[in-house]
């Protein structure tokens, strides 16, 4: 990366930019933040899946029947930096059993089924009196172990990305605030009644990757985000962080958008924002952290935000992992009789489950219920008219019907280099569409498509190298066999010559 | 209690508009156009609507029929509407009414549903069905009525009615004593005949910019597709490069030599040009998607039409230009493509 | 008339010198067909095309010895994109040479293995570590799902099975509707 990008990065903020396309969207946001967040109370089993971000699942460290503690590990992660899951409550283990999990596929995972003993006993935990002077890369560890995620929906292991900074030196740290997609609200709940919270999350986070600043990015609708966390940072007296008011404009909370817009920089394909210096956290994450630094404790519940025309009284609520989504519901008077569709996450980017039995993960951060009038399209969907709508509101600059046309043929190289792979999956295309083309899953399954095929290549190369490598292999075996053979025959022959042939030592 | 929930993908939000809505309001611009059409010319133009419009929506419902798809859907997309009425706009009010039939014929079968239906045409139906008739009709496709203000007789909606379809001159009349040439047509033969352009403005049926009467009939239009680009229904790029392509390139013809070549605001506002830039060469499914491949394409279209105005066979030439470039679009469409995020 | 030879006659040439010199110079550098077959066989390396190896039945197709329809684990996919490679016809695939399945990986149970070494010996990519009289096992990342190594074993204890993870990865395709093509 150039010095010069580099460079514009630290002025994060001090001006603010555009990213194209983008859509104003109706927020809806006003219904599930007119109550504080309440507590839901502990249902009578608790599903935790093994199975939290890409990658395997983790290892079982308890068997059926264990008594565990709250915040207790319950499994481990094999890879490295990747920590623990732990028990979100105190109780006996049920069962490790395959469970239909949150995820989009649909498809059964490992759960720890944990019997609750509705006493809710922590664990012996551990704070860290003396972060502000302490290791960095101690406060890396406590991240890992405490199963602290990136709570903003992409649950990418926060220790690996402090890590990955750590690695490229890093001088600005982002927090994400700008929770741009309609109905979500609980990172504004979380930041108006905690922002204490928040900022100091943001400090240890600071100290843990070095940087020289903080930047808090808010939607300049979040009049009262702005001032509570206004108070925060003048009550921690931190000169170096900065509250920056963000349009409100799908998707400026995406990552990507997000930079654009504080640095006016685009992150290049293939690169990551630690090699501009930068480093994005979302304001949940942050609070995550400081709870894990300064109480020790792990990450086993979070805000989810219960909401849409489905659910008779919309809510932030804060649950534990585990928790069966339909528990969600019922703490929010239940659905209402037109309730068709359950989304896990925002009306964007967010994917349908067939059943409310789901537990709820650490990316959920909102179930959003809706009512048939509120999907329902009048038209079903026709060709491409190339109208050229989906391009105009793209944030990555594609040319979604292209993209379309190639995926449908099965042209994913095609697609690859028309730029696939920088599609956010947004879903603005989508919206915008009047054939009503399922654009952005059509993207969704070209990306998978394309990923596969990549495996696919990349393992078939490595089995024609192994396999010209043995043949070849074993055709230096049979040479140096006969080589070896043709030298002890002429060694017999000479000696037969010498001995003047008449001892009859044939070979054997 | 186990509810189920319908799946499907995100994002899970209704759409925001649909393919009929975008077609209706195309026609919806073309109101005031049509309105000041009819105020000049006469009913015989609303006559040439219905004629094509119940043309079109036959074949295409014949068409859909044939290709086994799903009726109901794509008749309530109004493409076929606004085809034919495009189509329509560009004949003479009393042509015959199987031009129409022809035209529609061409346009729907030919230009739309052989090639793959709705979204996969290659060329702009509509202007397909008009360079046919144009081609093969060429005596109807020049039977021209002048302005009612300066017409000779008056032809009464029944007269109207009974040229197109009979194909004859309204009773009593002949086709010489009531058609007039249009001013561009006056323009190329006064040219061709050695007068100079001034000389020939001096007939009534030169306005003063454009033609009597198709001035405003431009107007009309012009106000619809500032509308259409206001609603981001069409995009200004196309548009404005034709319509400036027109102006620089006339301004550098009348600079050069006023006497052979109108004045670049004479173009603007006679012919077919501003129909053109605002509601055919911007139909999406033959143009370019890419916002500098459409300035490509406005310019394109609009520096053909010039030329064809100046050397072509016929006096207009928006339609051959419209389906010349449609067939350079997807190369420009490949050589425009925008820059990649973060590339 | 001679003129109008001439001129023909001159421009032909002009066009023919041009042609020439564009087809030598701007010529796309391309890979021997045989490489290209290569890379579009799967590398299963099974022996079910009724050759030792992809490559060897990459070379016989190039030769025009075998037929592109031999190829279980490339499946219809595989035989369109020699068939489209090739400028052929694409045909059914032969089941003599086998059917299509899933992919998958070969699994040792390792309470059962003895240790006999056989599985090592008929791996095409040497993706199975192990020693004599000691537990074998498969490196799954470097199993191509031959199944080469099934019948040595004599003590049956290799199964196939496919992998997890992949089918999470896998989105469905999206339904096609009636008037999109
Ligand atoms: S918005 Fe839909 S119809 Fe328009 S170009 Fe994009 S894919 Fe095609
Ligand atoms: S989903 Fe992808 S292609 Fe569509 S607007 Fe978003 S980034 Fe662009
Ligand atoms: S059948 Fe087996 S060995 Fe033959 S080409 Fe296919 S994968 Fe390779």
């Amino acid at each position: 990366m150039q010095d010069s990008a580099v460079e514009r990065a630290r002025n994060a903020g001090k001006r603010l930019f555009h990213f194209h396309g983008g859509l104003r969207l109706h927020h809806h946001k006003q219904a599930s933040c007119q109550v504080a967040v309440q507590s839901v109370a502990i249902p009578p089993r608790l599903y935790i899946p093994l199975m939290q971000h890409a990658g395997p699942e983790a290892t079982p460290l308890v068997g059926t029947g264990a008594h565990v503690l709250k915040g207790e590990p319950v499994a481990r992660f094999n890879e490295p930096s990747i920590g623990y899951v732990h028990a979100p409550t105190s109780g006996t283990i049920a069962a490790i059993a395959r469970q239909a999990i949150t995820h989009p596929s649909g498809l059964e995972g490992l759960c720890v089924v944990l019997k609750p003993d509705g006493l809710d006993r922590w664990t012996r935990l551990q704070p860290m009196e003396h972060w502000q002077s302490a290791d960095p890369e101690l406060i890396r560890q406590r991240l890992c172990e405490s199963g602290i995620v990136g709570l903003g929906g992409a649950v990418f292991p926060t220790s690996r990305k402090v890590e990955e900074a750590r690695n490229f030196g890093i001088h600005t740290l982002i927090l994400n605030g700008a929770e741009c997609e309609p109905y979500i609200s609980c990172d504004e709940m979380l930041m108006r009644e905690q922002p204490d919270k928040v900022v100091l999350g943001a400090l240890i986070l600071q100290k843990a990757v070095a940087a020289e600043q903080v930047i808090i990015a808010i939607e300049d609708q979040m009049e009262e985000v702005f001032s509570a966390l206004q108070a925060a940072i003048s009550n921690a007296d931190c000169t170096h962080m900065r509250l920056v008011k963000v349009r409100t404009i799908y998707p400026e909370g995406g990552e990507k958008q997000l930079i654009q817009v504080l640095t006016g920089l685009e992150i290049p394909a293939g690169c990551r924002p630690p090699e501009l210096g930068l480093l994005c956290q979302n304001v949940a994450t942050a609070a995550a952290v400081a709870e894990a630094v300064t109480e020790g404790k792990p990450l086993v519940q979070r805000i989810v935000t219960v909401t849409g025309n489905g659910v008779k009284r919309p809510h932030n609520l804060l649950a534990l992992i585990g928790t069966p989504i339909s528990t969600l519901v019922d703490a929010c008077g239940g659905y209402t009789h037109d309730a068709a569709r359950l989304v896990l996450g925002g009306p964007l980017m967010g994917y349908a489950l067939a059943s409310d039995q789901n537990p709820v993960i650490k990316a959920a951060n909102c179930i959003l219920v809706l009512s048939n009038r509120d999907i329902q399209s009048d038209q079903a969907e026709m060709p491409c008219i190339r109208c050229g709508e989906c391009a105009r509101v793209c944030p990555a600059l594609l040319l979604p019907q292209t993209l379309n046309w190639q995926i449908r043929n099965d042209l994913l190289d095609d697609a690859s280099d028309s730029g696939l792979g920088e599609c956010i999956e947004c879903g603005c295309c989508d919206y915008v569409c009047p054939s009503h083309i399922p654009l952005a899953e059509w993207f969704r399954f070209g990306k998978s498509e394309h990923q596969l095929l990549a495996m696919e290549r990349s393992q078939s190369n490595l089995a024609r190298d192994r396999y010209l490598a043995r043949e070849a292999r074993l055709e230096q075996l049979k040479q140096d066999r006969e080589r070896r053979l043709g030298e002890k025959k002429q060694a017999l022959r000479d000696r037969t010559s010498v001995t003047g042939g008449t001892m009859g030592q044939g070979p054997a | 209690m186990n509810r189920k929930f319908t799946t499907g993908a995100a994002p899970h939000l209704p759409p925001i508009s649909t393919v009929g809505e975008v077609m209706r309001q195309v026609l919806y611009a073309l109101c005031p156009g049509v309105i000041a059409y009819t105020w000049f010319f006469g009913t015989g133009i609303l006559l040439q609507i219905l004629l094509a419009t119940g043309f079109a929506l036959l074949f295409e419902t014949l068409m859909l029929k044939l290709r086994q798809q799903p009726v109901a859907l794509f008749l309530n997309d109004w493409s076929a509407v606004v085809t034919a009425v495009l189509f329509a706009l560009c004949l003479p009010p009393l042509a015959p009414w199987w031009i129409a039939c022809v035209g529609m014929f061409f346009a729907i079968v030919m230009a739309k549903h052989l090639y793959g239906g709705l979204g996969h045409n290659v060329f702009n139906p509509a202007m397909v069905g008009y360079a046919v008739v144009l081609i093969s009709f060429p005596q109807a496709m020049t039977q021209w009525l002048p302005p009612i203000s300066i017409a000779p007789t008056d032809i009464g909606f029944l007269d109207g009615l009974w040229a197109i379809l009979s194909g004859q001159p309204p009773a009593g009349m002949t086709w010489d004593a009531i058609t007039r040439a249009t001013p561009l047509d006056t323009i190329r033969t006064s040219v061709a005949s050695g007068q100079t352009i001034a000389e020939a403005r001096q007939l009534q049926t030169f306005g003063d910019l454009g033609g009597r009467g198709w001035e405003w009939i431009a107007n009309g239009f012009a106000a619809g597709g500032i509308w259409l680009m206001w609603r981001r229904v069409i995009s200004w790029q196309v548009p404005t490069a034709m319509i400036g392509s027109v102006i620089v390139l006339g301004l550098a013809g009348y600079l050069l030599d006023p006497g052979s070549n109108p004045s670049p605001l004479e173009h603007v506002f006679s012919g077919a040009i501003v129909l053109g830039a605002f509601f055919i060469a911007t139909d999406p499914v033959s143009g370019c998607t890419s916002p500098r491949g459409r300035l490509i394409f406005g310019a394109g279209v609009g520096i053909l039409t010039l030329m064809i105005r100046r050397w072509g066979a016929y006096p207009d030439g928006v339609a051959f230009a419209v389906l010349v470039m449609n067939m350079a679009a997807p190369l420009i469409d490949r050589y425009t493509r925008p820059r990649i995020y973060g590339g | 008339m001679s003129l109008a030879i001439f001129s023909i006659g001159l421009l032909g040439t002009v066009c023919g010198l041009g042609l020439g010199w564009a087809a030598k110079s701007l010529r796309a550098e391309t890979d021997p067909i045989v490489d290209r077959i290569d890379r579009l066989l799967p590398q299963t390396q099974c022996g079910k095309c009724n050759f030792k190896g992809c490559r060897p039945y990459a070379e016989a197709i190039a030769a025009g010895q075998a037929e592109i329809n031999q190829c279980p684990p490339g499946g219809e996919a595989g035989i369109r994109a020699l068939a489209d490679l090739l400028g052929r016809e694409p045909l059914p695939l032969n089941p003599a040479n086998g059917l299509e399945k899933p992919a998958a990986v070969a699994v040792i149970d390792e309470l059962v293995c003895i240790g006999c070494t056989l599985c090592i010996e008929a791996c095409p990519v040497d993706a199975i570590l192990g020693a004599t009289k000691q537990m074998h096992t498969v490196i799954a990342a470097e199993c191509t799902g031959c199944e080469l190594c099934l019948p040595p074993c004599p003590v049956d204890c290799i199964v196939m099975e496919i992998p997890e993870a992949i089918d999470r990865r896998r989105r469905p395709r999206p339904a096609l509707a009636a008037g999109a093509s």
